[in-house]
C-alpha cells in the first residue's frame, strides 16, 4: 500500500509538480467580466413575424416532465409549429433536479438553448443575470403587451435590476406559464367525524388543531426529511404575524427589513411550538414528503398544509373528500400566502435565434395557451378563476391562486431570498422543529445570511 | 506486501539499462492517470484559491477560502461526522469481522461459500439502492419501528433519520453493515494462507481457542488488518450517497460529511471555491489518515 522506492515516488511528484505548474499559470476559471450585457437595449423591438424569419430550429430546454405539463406543452409546440412551418422545435426534457444542475454549466458555454427555463431564485436567475447570461426580455414585453397580459405581482416574480441586486423590480427575465399556490388541504370527512369546522381566521385554525389534539388525532401532516418542506408550512404562517410588504422584502432578498423583530420572532416561535407539541406527529424531520401526503390520503392527520401541485395526486386517491382553501388572512387582514409562477422560460445571451424565442414565449402565454393548459389538467397563471374545473379540489384551488393574486399578495419562496438561502431556511426550520435550537437562534442565522447579502 | 526472495539477475541489456527506460513504460499509463487524475485534482486545488460561482467571472482569494472553513461551523460538523463515521465503517466492522472470521475458520462451517457471498453481498449492490432500502427501514412506519412495535418496544421507535440524537448512527450502521462483509473476507483469506501447523503446535503447547487467536491469527493477518482499515477509512469518509439520498445532511447538520458539503457548496449554493476547498482538505486528510495507518501496519510487521 505504500509508495516504497523513493525514486518513483520523487518521479510521481515531480511530474505532478510540472503539471500543477503549468495549470496554474493557466487562466483563472470562469471567464472575464460580462462585456457590458447586451448592449442598451432597445425599449421595444420591431414585432417580426416569425414566418419571416427563414428556417429554423428552435432548442428549447424545459422540465414539463409531469403528465398533464408535459401534455400541455407537447400541444403548444405542436400548434406553434403547425402555425409557423419554417421553425422546427427541438425539446430536450428533463426533470427540475437535472435541468437546474445543467442550466449554469450550459449557460456559461457557447452552445446554449434559445429558450430555457429558469428557477426564478437568486440562487440561480439572480446569479445569471448578474453574469449577464441572461437576455432582457422588456423590449419584447412592450411589442406583445406582456404587462397587460400579466398581474404585477406574478411579473414581479420574474424581474431583476440589471446588476442582480434589486429582485421584483426592473429588467424581465422570464416568462411564467403556470401558476402555483399553498394552501391547507383537509378530508371533509375527517373534519365531520372530529365536529370541526373549516377555519376561516388564523385563531379559528389554531383551535381546530387543539380541538384535533384533544381528540387524539395528529393536527397536521408534514414529511420534512428534505427540508425544504418546512417552508411552506412556515412561510403561510409568517403571514399572521408579520406584514406581506416586509415578508416580500424578506423573501426576495432586498434591503429594509428584519428576521430578528418581535413579529418574526412570535411567528418562529408558533412554529417552535407546533414541533415542541407533536402537532405534526412524533417525526416530521424523520418523515419523506411523498410517504407524508400518502399518508394524509389514508387518513393520517386532519390538515395538510402544503403545495397545488399536491392536488391532482391526493384527489386521486381522496375524490371528492378532499378540500383546499387558501390559509386564512393575513396580519393586515388581506390573504396572503406563499405561492407564485412555475419556473419561467427565459432565453439566454447568447442564443442564436432570440427572435423567434421570444415569439415562441409569447405564443405558450396567451389566452389561447392558458386553455390548453386547463384543457390539459394544468394550473394556468392567468385566467385562473374563467379556466377553473366545475368541481372538486381543482376547482377550489383555482379559485384560491386567483383571489390571492388578485386581491392579496402571492409570498415569494422563502429560498428565493439569497443564493444560500434555501441551505439556511431548510436546515434551520429542521432545528427548530425538533427542538435543538431556539428560535432566536435560528432567526438569527437567518438575519446573518440576509444581512451578508443586502450587505446592510 | 513485499517480496523479499530475490533470485540473482542475469546481465540486463544496454536498452533495458538505460536510465529512463523503466519510465518509458510507465508514461502511457502515467498520461491517462494524469490526464483524468492529477489534471482535475491540480484544477480543483486551484478553483479552492478563487470566489466563483462556476460560472462567470472569478475573482482570486488566496487562502481566504481555506480560512473561512476554519470558522465554519457546517463544515466543522462535517469534519466530526466523518471521524464518527470511521467508527461505524472500520473500526466495528474490524472487530466484528475478526471475530467473524476466526469463527468460520475454526469452526469449519458448511456452505462456507454461501456464507461469503450473502456477507459479501452488500458491496455489490449500489450504494443509491443500499441507501434507498434502509431510507424505508428507518422511516417512522418502516420496518424497524414495527419490529420495535411488535416486540413491545414501541418507546424505543422514533423517526430514525429526523432525530438529531441517532440520525448519525443510524447512517453510521448501513456503513457498518456495508463494510462488515468485505473486512471479514479480506480476513479470511488472510486467515486461510497461515499454515496449520502452527495451530497443531500451539494445541500441543495447550493454547485454547482464545489464546490461539490471540498468539496466532491476529499477528498473522496484520496486513490484511491494514488493507481493511485503509479500504474501510476512505469509504467512511467519502460517504457521499448514503447521506445524500437518507437526509440531505439533516436534521439541522446533524450528518452532513464532508463530501456532502462539497456537493452541496459547488451545485445547491454555487460556491464552486469554498466547494473545492473543502474538497482539497478532505482529500489531505483521506491521505494523512491512511499514511499514519499504513506507517502502524508496517512498524508492527
Amino acid at each position: 500500500m505504500s509508495l516504497r522506492p523513493f525514486s518513483r515516488r520523487s518521479f510521481v511528484l515531480g511530474a505532478a509538480g510540472v503539471t500543477g505548474l503549468g495549470v496554474l499559470s493557466a487562466c483563472a476559471p470562469g471567464e472575464e467580466a460580462p462585456t457590458d450585457a447586451p448592449a442598451g437595449s432597445p425599449s421595444a423591438v420591431e414585432s417580426k413575424d416569425p414566418s419571416q424569419l427563414g428556417d429554423i430550429t428552435l432548442v428549447v430546454w424545459d422540465q414539463e416532465v409531469r403528465g398533464s405539463q408535459n401534455d400541455a406543452l407537447e400541444a403548444l409546440n405542436k400548434a406553434f409549429q403547425d402555425k409557423y412551418p419554417n421553425i422546427k422545435i427541438e425539446r430536450k426534457s428533463q426533470s427540475f433536479d437535472d435541468l437546474k444542475a445543467q442550466v449554469s454549466l450550459a449557460l456559461s458555454g457557447n452552445d446554449v438553448p434559445d429558450v430555457v427555463q429558469v428557477n426564478n431564485a437568486r440562487a440561480d436567475m439572480g446569479q445569471f443575470v448578474k453574469a449577464g447570461q441572461l437576455t432582457d426580455l422588456s423590449p419584447y414585453a412592450t411589442t406583445y403587451g406582456w404587462e397587460d397580459r400579466f398581474p404585477t405581482s406574478v411579473l414581479s416574480k420574474v424581474r431583476y435590476s440589471a446588476d442582480a441586486t434589486t429582485f421584483g423590480e426592473g429588467n424581465l427575465y422570464g416568462l411564467p406559464q403556470t401558476g402555483e399556490i399553498v394552501g391547507i388541504f383537509y378530508s371533509q370527512k375527517k373534519l365531520d367525524s372530529l365536529g370541526l369546522k373549516v377555519p376561516t381566521t388564523w385563531d379559528e385554525y389554531f383551535e381546530q388543531l387543539d380541538a384535533a389534539l384533544a381528540k387524539g388525532e395528529q393536527p397536521m401532516v408534514l414529511g420534512n426529511v428534505d427540508k425544504w418542506p418546512a417552508l411552506h408550512v412556515f412561510g403561510p404562517l409568517q403571514a399572521k404575524y408579520v406584514t406581506p410588504e416586509e415578508i416580500v422584502k424578506l423573501g426576495m432578498g432586498n434591503a429594509g427589513a428584519s428576521w430578528t423583530d418581535d413579529a418574526n420572532k412570535q411567528a418562529m416561535t408558533q412554529f417552535a411550538d407546533w414541533g415542541a407539541k407533536k402537532y405534526f406527529g412524533s417525526s416530521p424531520n424523520g418523515t419523506d414528503y411523498d410517504a407524508a401526503w400518502n399518508d394524509f390520503t389514508k387518513g393520517t392527520g386532519v390538515f395538510l398544509p402544503g403545495g397545488s401541485w399536491l392536488g391532482t395526486d391526493m384527489e386521486a386517491v381522496m375524490g371528492e373528500d378532499l378540500h383546499f382553501i387558501a390559509p386564512p388572512p393575513a396580519v393586515d387582514g388581506k390573504l396572503a400566502t406563499t405561492g407564485g409562477t412555475g419556473i419561467p422560460f427565459s432565453i439566454p445571451a447568447k442564443a442564436k435565434n432570440v427572435d423567434a424565442a421570444a415569439a415562441y414565449i409569447d405564443f405558450i402565454t396567451t389566452s389561447d395557451a392558458m386553455k390548453l393548459i386547463a384543457e390539459n389538467g394544468g394550473f394556468p397563471v392567468l385566467d385562473t378563476a374563467a379556466l377553473a374545473p366545475e368541481k372538486g379540489v381543482q376547482k377550489e384551488i383555482f379559485e384560491a391562486f386567483d383571489k390571492v393574486s388578485q386581491e392579496g399578495t402571492l409570498l415569494p419562496y422563502l429560498d428565493y431570498a439569497t443564493p444560500s438561502f434555501s441551505d439556511t431556511a431548510g436546515q434551520g426550520l429542521q432545528e427548530v422543529l425538533g427542538g435543538q435550537r431556539s428560535p432566536e437562534d435560528v432567526l438569527g442565522d437567518f438575519e446573518a445570511d440576509y444581512k451578508e447579502f443586502t450587505g446592510q | 506486501m513485499s517480496f523479499t526472495a530475490r533470485k540473482r539477475r542475469e546481465a540486463p541489456s544496454a536498452v533495458v539499462r538505460g536510465r529512463f527506460t523503466p519510465y518509458l513504460y510507465l508514461l502511457p499509463a502515467f498520461l491517462v492517470y494524469a490526464a483524468f487524475l492529477l489534471y482535475p485534482l491540480m484544477r480543483a486545488a486551484q478553483f479552492s484559491l478563487y470566489d466563483w460561482p462556476g460560472f462567470g467571472p472569478s475573482t482570486f482569494v488566496g487562502l481566504g477560502n481555506y480560512v473561512d472553513l476554519l470558522s465554519d461551523r457546517r463544515f466543522l460538523a462535517a469534519i466530526s461526522h466523518a471521524l464518527i463515521l470511521i467508527i461505524f465503517y472500520s473500526i466495528l466492522p474490524l472487530v466484528v469481522g475478526l471475530v467473524l472470521a476466526a469463527i468460520l475458520r475454526r469452526g469449519k462451517v458448511r456452505g462456507l461459500a454461501f456464507f461469503r457471498v450473502v456477507i459479501f453481498m452488500p458491496q455489490v449492490i449500489a450504494l443509491v439502492v443500499v441507501a434507498v432500502a434502509w431510507y424505508q427501514i428507518y422511516a417512522p412506519n418502516g420496518f424497524l419501528n414495527r419490529a420495535l412495535s411488535a416486540i413491545g418496544l414501541d418507546e424505543l421507535t422514533r423517526g430514525w433519520l429526523g432525530d438529531p440524537n441517532f440520525a448519525l448512527p443510524a447512517v453510521g450502521m448501513v456503513g457498518f453493515w456495508l463494510q462488515t462483509g468485505l473486512v471479514m473476507l479480506l480476513l479470511l483469506a488472510g486467515m486461510g494462507r497461515i499454515p496449520n501447523d502452527l495451530y497443531e503446535a500451539a494445541r500441543l503447547d495447550g493454547a485454547g481457542p482464545v489464546s490461539e487467536f490471540f498468539a496466532i491469527t491476529l499477528p498473522s493477518v496484520k496486513a490484511e488488518i491494514t488493507t481493511a482499515l485503509v479500504l474501510t477509512i476512505i469509504a467512511a469518509l467519502k460517504t457521499f450517497d448514503l447521506v445524500y439520498v437518507t437526509t440531505g445532511g439533516g436534521p439541522g447538520t446533524a450528518t452532513t460529511v464532508p463530501s456532502y458539503e462539497v456537493y452541496n457548496r459547488a451545485f445547491n449554493l454555487k460556491e464552486v471555491g469554498s466547494a473545492s476547498a473543502v474538497a482539497v482538505v478532505l482529500t489531505v486528510l483521506v491521505f494523512l489518515i491512511n499514511v499514519v495507518v499504513s506507517r502502524i501496519g508496517e512498524e508492527k510487521r
